[in-house]
């Protein structure tokens, strides 16, 4: 873990409204107002932390990742890129990345999907759908509302021959992406638990959430 | 704030089995996928099929199909794109799932011998013929926006629309879409992420059968990839043909391709069982 790192005057370790330690393998859960910049870190480093946007009033309207890769022409996220939901609307943009690379192509672990990819006898692990379905069984929802998912510092090259595997991560201790919200948003988050591939170096680590309010 | 690290020894056993597991994905094991299946489409047998669809272009249709039947989905006049969204027939909630299906397989590049997964782990759909291998998972369907940039000042259908039209008519909602797979749309990714329309992976007349591994609803739209192109809109009709597809062979492509097809089976059965 790294010492805080300033991007901007306005957002200080002092001025944050709010600041969530999330423990290795933990779901969170926080709503973002519109202005209000959020700021996901990678605290320990090469730690995949998968992630869902809602609308805050109308949880139907929702982060699409689809939506997302077409708007911006391109599969990866990053500074610059705008989160768009399932009706088309800008829920968030990125304005800060210290990594460089972002997923939003593998989704989220699940235990039903490691049995597939890792064998049956991986079934019984935590995973990141896990994660999501409790967490947003907080909020009256359930698991028709999970939907694919960005993975901040997830590494998942994609070949032009449409080869695609999940590589090491590249995110370091401290790294961090900041995203501003253009509505108000609940945000959760699965720290991802799963220990069969290298998003997150076979050794899942906390993370750290900090929300300040806008410069207006 | 502690941190309690797996040993080096639980670490590097994990990788040393993912790096097998990637080993025989990418390097297609245990079996060599097929070429592209051949241009004309064959006929079906009369007595095989149980519906025919014509879907005129810009409009959508759902079908009941049941585990065994399959569609063959036939561009017929020429080039289109379909949008084609899942759910099980017994439990909406399981639908198809693209992000598991082109993380599990290793690949973002659907054709003949491919599956795709639900979110539950279990296989949806057999790819048993594709003439093209030219589909997208990534970039979803068009919408109103997309069209209104697209095509200027006319106000034409979309993808979104016609799936909020289908699902609805199906007493599902928004919620229950999900992601979209676009069949006969030539996407790829270049080294930087760009989405480019390879034009030349695709022919006229392509045609895919999909088989069905469960009983479910699809959802089908008819519109223009919004990378095709093409800069008028005048998506062609699409033939649908749903028929009973006879039971998979000992040696089914699609069953003994892949280890994570093997076990997505496995989980099917658990299913039926
Ligand atoms: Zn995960």
């Amino acid at each position: 873990m790294t010492d805080f790192i300033n991007t901007s005057a306005s957002r200080s370790l002092e001025n944050a409204v709010q600041d969530h330690f999330i423990p290795a393998e933990a779901p969170w859960s926080g709503i973002v107002r519109k202005g209000q910049t959020i700021r996901i870190e990678d605290s320990y480093g090469q730690q995949a932390i998968d992630t869902l946007f809602y609308r805050a009033d109308d949880f139907a309207e929702r982060y699409s990742n689809q939506d997302t890769m077409r708007t911006q022409g391109g599969a990866y996220i990053g500074t610059g890129t705008k989160i768009i939901s399932n009706e088309g609307n800008v829920m968030l943009v990125m304005i800060a990345d210290s990594c460089g690379r972002h997923d939003t192509s593998a989704g989220a672990c699940s235990c039903e999907s490691n049995t597939v990819r890792f064998g049956h006898g991986t079934k019984y692990l935590h995973a990141c759908r896990d994660n999501f379905v409790l967490e947003v069984s907080r909020h009256g929802m359930s698991k028709r509302d999970i939907v694919p998912n960005i993975n901040f510092f997830m590494n998942v090259p994609i070949k032009p021959n449409g080869e695609m595997t999940i590589v090491d991560g590249i995110s370091a201790p401290g790294d961090y992406v900041e995203l501003v919200a253009e509505m108000d948003v609940l945000c959760v988050i699965s720290n991802c638990p799963q220990i069969n591939n290298p998003c997150n170096g076979f050794d899942p680590t906390p993370i750290r959430v900090l929300i300040w309010d806008g410069e207006d | 704030m502690m941190h309690v690290r797996r040993s080096p020894e639980e670490i590097a056993a994990n990788r040393q089995r993912y790096e097998e597991h990637q080993k025989k994905g990418l390097e297609f094991a245990p079996k060599t996928l097929p070429a592209p299946s051949p241009l004309p489409a064959p006929a079906i047998e009369a007595a095989a099929i149980i519906h025919q669809e014509t879907i005129p272009g810009g409009w959508y249709w759902s079908t009941a199909l049941k585990r065994g039947e399959a569609l063959r989905i036939d561009q017929g006049e020429g080039a289109s794109t379909v949008a084609l969204v899942a759910w099980n027939a017994t439990d909406t909630s399981e639908r198809l799932n693209l992000v598991d299906t082109v993380k599990v397989q290793w690949t973002t590049s659907l054709g003949k011998g491919r599956v795709i997964f639900s979110d539950m782990g279990r296989v949806m759909f057999s790819l048993i013929e594709d003439s093209s291998g030219a589909h997208d998972c990534l970039m979803g369907g068009s919408t109103e926006a997309s069209n209104a940039t697209k095509y200027p000042g006319a106000k034409l259908r979309n993808t979104r629309d016609n799936l909020v039209l289908a699902a609805g008519k199906l007493g599902l909602t928004r919620r229950d879409i999900p992601a979209i797979l676009n069949l006969f749309a030539p996407v790829r990714v270049d080294d930087d992420g760009g989405f480019h329309w390879r034009g030349k992976l695709s022919n006229s007349g392509d045609y895919a059968e999909l088989r069905a591994e469960m009983d479910m609803i699809v959802g089908f739209s008819n519109c223009p990839h919004p990378l095709d192109p093409d800069p008028v809109y005048a998506p062609k009709p699409v033939i649908v043909t749903r028929f009973r597809a006879g039971a998979p062979a000992v040696d089914d492509l699609a069953r003994t391709a892949t280890a994570e097809a093997l076990r997505g089976f496995e989980n099917n059965a658990s299913m039926l069982a």
